[in-house]
């Protein structure tokens, strides 16, 4: 465990609330990225940051320094990310063309996309492909893949964020994979 | 060495082979292992996604500023949180103890009580009936509990291996879910939405032979399963169940339509 994280652990234990501004400081643009990959909108992460720091907080006497800080927090996003979804079951990853955060996205794009305009129409393709395949897979898989793929996590790590076995974990990701492959096959060479 | 399965290639590919040495020598000399890794390895460099909107290095203190006037606040649980708290065990116990005190007491208040002066007309009250809130409350936690019914019968009839796979998570979750499916199933028997209480019926069936079986599934288990869920249609009529049981839901208190289930 990062020593200093669990000094800080210590002093918010102790009774100095405000120490605890040094944990959200550090930690409060992971969380944020999970909890954007896991919901797919910017103002929903925004709220989860929040909610899994005061969850934290009121939970730290139940934080066991078995694991890091950092992987329990990953928790309480996950746990957050979930709460959430299940109170916008498949809406919640799902976007569109229409959506006014996703054009601003391809906005962008298309300012740096510069002289290659067919790449770039081949990649937003492939994107919507992506962001329609997340959309459907379970939350557990989504969670295992958005963590091993994105944020580099290990498997046995991912395990003890979810609470899962490790090969439960492993095969969560092994799902994920087919089924964004299999929703990848109709642009599969596009980029190439 | 054996080939490369695919799930083999998605272990190397991020690092996590037990032994990436021998899955390197052999992708060097296997034509058709070194294939399938790099068109694994393509498909998976090909799901980057839009970028994750940037936060400022302020980011943290922002954060800090919003919540730190919240700490020491009382916890206040989201409504369907606290909805969900509604239905414990021992509260819907206490509750189905009170129902039957009540109608006992009114079974016997009609046969015994003495005979009443005529009854005052009184003006229908402007709040929606107590009946209609209940109704609504249980259709709001049924439709919860289909969605995650849903979600169980979705991974495991998505699970796609070659030998036995863990499938114990699964089978908890289906544990979780046997019990409040048959207080829901006995609820809308009850009330005569037969609709609604068979599908429950049938889904209880699938979900007790889940958290009854073992930990581990193999490929003809899981293939079973998916026979069996689609001979019955269960999964297709378990989430068009939901999605008008939401419908229902969604609608005004007020003005009542009258239930399509």
């Amino acid at each position: 465990m990062d020593a200093s994280d669990l000094a800080v652990v210590a002093r918010v234990r102790a009774g100095d609330h405000d120490a605890f501004r040094h944990l959200v400081e550090r930690h409060s643009r992971s969380v944020f990225r999970l909890a954007y990959r896991l919901t797919g909108r910017e103002e929903d992460a925004d709220d989860i940051v929040q909610e899994t720091f005061l969850k934290a907080f009121r939970q730290l006497a139940r934080f066991e320094s078995r694991s890091s800080f950092a992987t329990w927090l990953y928790r309480i996003t996950v746990n957050c990310s979930h709460d959430l979804m299940r109170q916008r079951p498949r809406a919640g990853t799902r976007t569109s063309l229409d959506d006014p955060e996703h054009g601003a996205s391809i906005q962008i794009a298309d300012e740096s996309a510069g002289a290659d305009p067919m790449r770039e129409l081949a990649r937003r393709q492939i994107d919507e492909r992506v962001r329609a395949a997340m959309s459907e897979l379970s939350a557990q898989e989504r969670s295992a893949f958005v963590m091993r793929h994105y944020e580099g996590l290990s498997i046995e790590e991912i395990g003890r964020v979810l609470d899962l076995r490790t090969s439960a974990a492993k095969h969560s990701i092994f799902r994920a994979v087919k089924k964004l492959r299999r929703s990848l096959e109709p642009v599969a060479g596009l980029e190439s | 060495m054996t080939h490369l399965t695919e799930d083999d290639c998605v272990l190397h590919y991020y690092g996590e082979a037990g032994d990436m040495k021998s899955a390197d020598a052999h992708l060097a000399e296997c034509e058709s292992c070194r294939r399938t890794f790099e068109e694994l390895s393509k498909a998976l460099r090909a799901v980057t996604g839009a970028d994750a909107p940037e936060r400022s290095e302020s980011y943290g203190a922002e954060v800090w500023a919003r919540i730190q006037p919240r700490l020491d606040a009382p916890e206040t649980q989201p409504w369907p949180r606290r909805l969900a708290g509604l239905f414990t065990w021992p509260r819907l116990a206490t509750a189905g103890a009170l129902a039957t005190l009540l109608m006992a007491a009114f079974v016997a208040g009609r046969h015994w009580a003495p005979p009443a002066a005529p009854p005052v007309p009184v003006r229908a009250a402007a709040t929606p009936a107590p009946t209609a809130v209940r109704e609504r409350i249980l259709l709001i936690a049924v439709g919860e509990h289909l969605d995650r019914s849903q979600m169980v019968l979705a991974e495991l009839s998505n699970l796609d291996t070659a030998g036995p796979v863990d499938i114990s998570a699964e089978r908890d979750w289906a544990r979780d879910l046997v019990a409040s499916n048959r207080l829901y199933r006995q609820t809308a028997a009850r009330d005569g939405k037969t609709a609604v209480a068979g599908v429950l019926d049938e889904l209880e069936r699938v979900l007790v032979d889940i958290a009854n079986g073992p930990a581990t599934a193999s490929p003809a288990d899981l293939e079973r399963l998916r026979d069996r869920l689609e001979t019955q249609g269960l999964a297709f009529r378990v989430k068009v169940l939901g999605s008008q049981i939401k419908n229902d839901a969604s609608r005004p208190l007020a003005a009542p339509a009258p239930s399509t289930l």
